[in-house]
């Protein structure tokens, strides 16, 4: 192996991984929010025409207008990731396309009724009647859904990889169906989408808290807070149900990486449950233990044993760095679970009492953060996911080493790839607060009102 | 006909659609690079702006549905022709990225600074992305590309004259079907002003098209000889055809007949898409790969085949919708 062929083998993967890491993290972002915001805004608009109060319908166009231009961003950040796939990660892709395709052949149908109906919805308020207009919205909020499936799906599949056989590196026998419904898709496709309503709600519901804490209090403000954020609280609790089940599901389906998540290295009965530390040295430091706690949760048992990192070969498993990567995000998507869940018991406590957001700064200045967290701890829990899944692309099927597209450059195209990010994010923000400084169109949501009410 | 075969041609009607409603997407930005400054271009921008505005992101798609059927039914084409030509899919990705931000934050924002900003990047980028895709196509077509993993040159495989033809062909075409559908739309908008300027402009690109397509032939003579074989003999039906429709599409601009001149303008873009695949039928890819061996496993053909026949059932009706809504009755909008 001469120096130059061995620089490329060992730089293409880990460029490759830190290009997809990247987009694809700053496209699921975006991404929550076509998936998320539709229901909002629908229910803001059909608030409107059922009690007659235009504040909702202000509420309602204004969201409209950013959707449509967070559905842009996600419409090109998508766009990029859909030629990653093979420019980076043609290996994959040539050998295993044919079995994880079909979902993505779905999720092409998906993304275009989002965009017709976007279309008709954004640009049909004058010509179509408030119901019709309505139902042309449904389809996105719907396909938004399928469409988390679908390729969500794909991501699972890597995962818990099915529908298929291997004979003499020949893959043969392929099953889509099998492939695309595999025993992960399940878990994962319904955490990731209540974690796209999550990161919506807490998002927007986080953004009109800043403006509260400001000092605006006015209906509209109070609203905008409040239709976002008791969405998202009231799917918290399902959503720390539905993670308990896709935690259960990886200790089922790929127990390495449930290891890594624990920083568990030994093999153990009645194992403990260790909080935050780090790895080194083949075991977690600094940990907080509870007894038991990881049997019990894992496998609903507390003597139930649970397998650790040794117990497949060091290079088959994710190194100690990566095992520490995985083990602090999922605590830390996991803290931020709890942290929305007391949200929510003050929201709901408050609410029976006086029909009122809490007054205080606290619960605003939490309310505020929850926007952030919610990115931070979905973001995490892919971290999680996917370096807890290290060496390989496909468990225990193909490593991302062979995986990866072995032309020259390919680095290149992923610092320029940050750059144009970076810019697009800095232009996103200044657009999105110079919308939110725009007066609010109050004379003229009452004027469509009263003209769609005779 | 074998279901590879039914895949391929479902693939190869994702291009025609993709050329035909995102091409003129981009040709739009092409205009729009070259309507004059803020005062003087003001008119055409907000056409183009209100004729795309509604389905761009539609007519992206077709791009988007082109790539997953090619990875599910044709793996190692997409995966040969990805890796080997990385660098013009990152450039085009980045043409897409600079394109769909600018346009919508155009839309959002009313200063005529920023408006120029935005408005600048969108055009300069809806010609940059039809490019990088044309070299693309012409790597492809010219057999540029050999199977197998990273297999060709990163560098050698695109950039070469006779892909850069393409690219320009490419821009060219959008820029014409553009210059066509929107003269159509400015009739629509009652502006005789912009009907005079889009029609000369479709005249213009017309003609540009043709002697660069004509040029191309040529070109390929050399570069090619296969591709040019399978053009002058099996293609040249097509070739023909759209040539005769090219030359159409000019009559009809020259009486004012814009919706015929629409569906003739379309026609001459689809028989030079088609006429490249007769060429090369069965090759997908240089003389080495048929889409026989191509093609995945008949379960997966056959699971992709029903998905899109049941997908289609809930498209085309919707797409129907879409372009109904804004194409008829838009001017009382602005």
């Amino acid at each position: 192996m001469n120096y130059t062929s061995f620089a490329t083998a060992l730089a293409n993967p880990v460029a490759a991984r830190s290009q997809m890491g990247f987009s694809l993290g700053c496209h699921i972002i975006i991404a929550c929010f076509g998936v998320g915001f539709p229901t909002l805004v629908l229910f803001a608009e059909w608030r409107a025409h059922k009690t007659g109060d235009p504040v909702y319908l202000v509420l309602a166009k204004r969201w409209a207008k950013i959707l449509g231009l967070l559905f842009a961003i996600g419409a090109v950040s998508g766009t990029v990731v859909s030629f990653e796939m093979g420019s980076l990660w043609a290996g994959l892709m040539s050998h295993y396309g044919q079995v994880i395709g079909l979902p993505f052949a779905m999720e092409g149908f998906a993304f275009f009724i989002e965009a017709i109906f976007l279309g008709i919805y954004l640009y049909g308020w004058d010509k179509l009647s408030p119901k019709v207009h309505m139902l042309a919205g449904l389809p996105i909020a719907i396909s938004g859904i399928a469409g988390t499936f679908f390729v969500v799906s794909a991501n699972a599949w890597m995962n818990a990889p099915r529908g298929f056989s291997v004979i003499h590196g020949r893959i043969v026998g392929i099953d889509p169906w099998a492939a695309m419904f595999n025993p992960a898709t399940g878990p994962e496709a319904a955490h990731m989408l209540l974690a796209a309503y999550m990161v919506t709600g807490f998002g927007i519901a986080g953004f009109y808290a800043v403006a509260m804490l400001r000092g605006n209090r006015d209906r509209y403000t109070r609203l905008g807070l409040l239709i976002p954020l008791t969405l998202a609280v009231i799917i918290t609790p399902i959503q720390i149900g539905v993670g308990d089940w896709a935690a259960e599901s990886v200790g089922v389906l790929q127990p390495t990486k449930l290891a890594a998540i624990e920083g568990l290295s030994n093999t153990t009965k009645g194992a403990p449950e260790q909080l935050f530390g780090y790895y080194s040295d083949g075991q977690l430091h600094d940990a907080v233990k509870i007894p038991y706690g990881l049997s019990l949760l894992a496998k609903h048992n507390v003597n139930a044993t649970i397998q650790g990192l040794n117990a497949v070969p060091a290079n088959d498993r994710p190194s100690n760095p990566l095992v520490t990567v995985a083990h602090l995000s999922f605590d830390a998507m996991v803290s931020i679970g709890f942290f929305f869940f007391a949200i929510g018991l003050w929201l709901a406590w408050s609410w029976k009492r006086r029909k009122e957001i809490p007054k205080t700064k606290l619960f605003l200045a939490a309310v505020s953060v929850s926007g952030l967290a919610a990115v931070v701890a979905m973001e995490c829990g892919w971290i999680t996911t996917e370096v807890g899944r290290q060496p390989w692309i496909v468990y225990n099927v193909m490593r991302v080493d062979a995986a990866a597209n072995p032309e020259h450059g390919i680095q290149y195209g992923f610092y320029a790839l940050v750059l144009a990010y970076v810019v697009l994010a800095t232009v996103l923000v200044l657009v999105l607060r110079y919308l939110a400084g725009l007066p609010l169109e109050l004379e003229a949501a009452k004027k469509y009102m009263k003209r769609h009410q005779a | 006909m074998t279901l590879a075969t039914v895949m391929a041609t479902i693939m190869w009607l994702g291009v025609t659609f993709y050329a035909l409603f995102g091409g003129a997407d981009f040709g739009a930005g092409f205009w729009d690079l070259f309507a004059g400054n803020a005062k003087h271009g003001n008119d055409q921008r907000k056409l183009i702006e209100h004729s795309i505005g509604p389905v761009w992101e539609t007519n992206h798609v077709w791009l988007i549905f082109v790539l997953v059927i090619m990875w599910t039914c044709f793996p190692t084409l997409y995966g040969s022709v990805t890796s080997t030509l990385w660098i013009p899919f990152t450039l085009a990705a980045f043409g897409i990225i600079a394109r769909g931000s600018t346009f919508a934050f155009r839309k959002v924002v009313v200063k005529t600074w920023q408006r120029r900003i935005f408005g600048a990047t969108f055009a300069f980028s809806s010609i940059v992305t039809p490019f990088f895709l044309g070299t693309i196509v012409g790597a492809v077509a010219l057999g540029r590309v050999p199977l197998g993993v990273g297999k060709g040159n990163e560098i050698t495989s695109w950039l070469s004259p006779p892909c850069i033809m393409i690219g320009i062909l490419a821009v060219t075409v959008c820029a014409y079907l553009a210059a066509v559908y929107l003269t159509a739309d400015a009739r629509r908008s009652g502006n005789m002003k912009l009907v005079a300027q889009f029609r000369n402009r479709a005249l213009g690109a017309g003609i540009v098209a043709g002697i660069v397509s004509m040029g191309g032939i040529l070109f390929l003579h050399t570069a090619a000889p296969t591709l040019t074989h399978g053009l002058t003999h099996r293609g040249l039906p097509l070739v023909v055809l759209s040539g005769i429709a090219g030359a159409v599409t000019l009559g009809l601009l020259y009486i004012e007949r814009f919706v015929a001149a629409r569906i003739s303008a379309a026609l001459a873009v689809v028989c030079v898409i088609w006429g490249w695949a007769a060429a090369q039928y069965p090759y997908v890819l240089g003389s080495q790969l048929t889409i026989a061996h191509a093609a995945s496993e008949p379960a997966v053909l056959h699971a992709t085949f029903v998905s899109l026949c049941v997908g289609a059932v809930i498209l085309i009706p919707s797409l129907a919708w879409l372009y109904m809504l804004f194409q008829q009755g838009d001017t009382q909008a602005e």
